[in-house]
């Protein structure tokens, strides 16, 4: 069953800061993943890989085409979708682990983890407890889970970042470079955590900087060069 | 998906003599929904705040309201009780001075009394222990309840001010600056503490702001004014990461990254 169906997007920006100058990054992407699968984007750092993803998330504007997901009721195209059905879409259906995790200023890194599981309507004893879980299969020390992340370095950060991307179910999960700043124990804990996202059904695309991760969760690569805009 | 919105907005026009206010400006929002309004000083944010909240007439348009009982209105319609009943129990406003906002003469506790009184709360015990829970949400101590906001702190005044507009469970807040003019780390907290409020009670949030980060943190919507106009409006984070417009790409490469 297909999850994500992108039909010929296209992507450049105009920078009016530089006299107008334009910067086309892909054009003609065209791709689907089922669920269950997971899709590596390769290709050299600037190839556009993160904007892709970024399109699919709603996070930046589609030129041309059609970013199609299927939210289990109804099939809905990001790029043109009014601002509360993408909303709508991440609450339920889309979910994206970013590079770097946004720090909420004086949010703890455990509510941080729990808040996707209380917007769903899970009640913040068992929301805590699952952020908890999460956590520790993380590795995160026990200690930082009650302070806000904002002084914590950058691996446990993006740890973080990833227990929060990864506690709700959803059908449709974005990863851009999830284990850049981890260490191999953490590296193999998000690897398992991947897997059983897909096992769960949850069709998966990622950007993964290291081959050993990708060769470990991805079912084929697609090279965004071949994308690569005139 | 489909609910009706709660407020809608067509055309909006606000000239003041030859001055232009803001101009044709047109929204809707739904229940629980942020809308941050940004744009350099004079660009009219404030201006429309003016008129979506009835305070000022608008030289052309119209604002239609949900109200409580379910009924579409044009706010131009409505008498004048029903407009002041609105204000005061559907609709809160918190405006970036707390000294506008707040009566000075009298005390804290009767600061957010007053809101339930206005509103036909009668029994004196009843309107303690409300204006009393209320301090305790927005981090006042309970024994500060007889103390004059005189005697309070900027981030004080403006969470008093924030208690005295939400007693009532209003289902649409009008901000205006709300953490202008306020230290830094005074700023820090009472954002958090709006940004809690706002999704615990599932408020809608018209907030006028010129800074970004705010936007950001507490908005799912923006709008970009500028000499009046809205000149780009959708997603917060895509309006701030994708800006399209040659005035928002200024506006967001001016903001230091965090
Ligand atoms: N918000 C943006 N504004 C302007 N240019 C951008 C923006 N985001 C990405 N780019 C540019 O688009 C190109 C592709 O970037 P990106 O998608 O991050 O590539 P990758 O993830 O493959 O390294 C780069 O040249 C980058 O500078
Ligand atoms: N009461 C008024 N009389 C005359 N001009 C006004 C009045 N209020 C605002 N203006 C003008 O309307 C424009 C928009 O102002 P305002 O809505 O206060 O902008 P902002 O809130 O974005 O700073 C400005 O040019 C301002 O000088
Ligand atoms: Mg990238
Ligand atoms: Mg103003």
């Amino acid at each position: 069953m297909t999850v994500l169906d992108v039909q010929d997007i296209a992507k450049s920006f105009t920078l009016h800061l530089r006299g107008g100058l334009t910067l086309p990054v892909v054009a003609g992407v065209s791709f689907e993943v089922a669920a269950g699968e997971c899709v590596a984007l390769g290709g050299p750092s600037g190839a556009g890989k993160s904007s892709i993803l970024k399109m699919i998330y709603g996070n930046y504007r589609t030129d041309a085409g059609r970013i199609l997901i299927d939210d289990g009721a109804a099939v809905i195209d990001v790029a043109s979708a009014s601002p509360r059905e993408i909303l709508a879409l991440r609450a339920t259906t889309l979910g994206y682990v970013s590079q770097f995790l946004r720090v909420i200023p004086r949010v703890a890194a455990l509510d941080i983890v729990a808040e996707p599981l209380r917007a769903r309507g899970i009640d913040t004893t068992e929301a805590n407890a699952r952020a908890s879980a999460m956590l520790k299969r993380l590795n995160l020390p026990e200690r930082l889970w009650h302070l806000p992340p904002a002084t914590f370095s950058g691996g446990e950060q993006q740890r973080v970042n990833i227990a929060r991307g990864f506690i709700a179910d959803t059908r449709l999960l974005l990863l851009d470079e999830p284990t850049a700043s981890l260490d191999g124990a953490n590296r193999d804990a998000v690897i398992g955590l991947i897997r059983d996202k897909r096992a769960a059904g949850t069709a998966l695309v990622g950007i993964f900087h290291d081959d050993e991760v990708r060769d470990a969760v991805a079912d084929r690569t697609l090279d965004v060069r071949a994308f690569a805009a005139a | 998906m489909c609910e009706e919105p709660l407020l809608i907005a067509e055309g909006l026009t606000k000239f003041y003599g030859a001055r232009l206010g803001c101009r044709d400006v047109s929204f809707t929002l739904h229940a629980g929904e942020v809308l941050a309004v940004v744009g350099e000083s004079g660009s009219g944010k404030s201006t429309l705040l003016g008129l979506l909240s009835t305070e000022l007439a608008p030289s052309a348009g119209h604002v239609r309201y949900s109200m409580r009982d379910g009924s579409l209105r044009d706010l131009a319609e409505l008498s004048e009780p029903e407009r002041r009943l609105l204000l005061r129990t559907d609709w809160g406003f918190v405006r970036q001075s707390p000294e506008a906002g707040l009566r000075m003469a009298v005390s804290a506790g009767a600061n957010v009394g007053e809101r339930l009184m206005a509103v036909g709360w009668r029994h004196y015990g009843n309107i303690r222990g409300a204006a009393a829970d209320w301090l305790g949400r927005v981090e006042i101590a309970a024994d500060r309840i007889d103390d004059s906001p005189k005697s309070f702190s900027g981030g004080m005044r403006q969470r008093l001010q924030i208690a005295r507009n939400l007693v009532t469970a209003p289902r649409l807040v009008f901000m205006d600056e709300p953490t202008g003019g306020l230290d830094v780390s005074v700023q820090a907290r009472l954002l958090d503490l709006i940004r809690s409020l706002v999704a615990d009670l599932g408020l809608a949030v018209v907030i006028v702001t010129h800074d970004l980060a705010v936007a950001r943190l507490l908005s799912h919507r923006i709008m970009v004014m500028k000499e009046g106009c809205v000149i780009e409006e959708g997603l917060t984070d895509q309006v701030l990461d994708d800006p399209q417009a040659a005035y928002t790409q200024l506006l967001v490469s001016s903001v230091l990254q965090s």
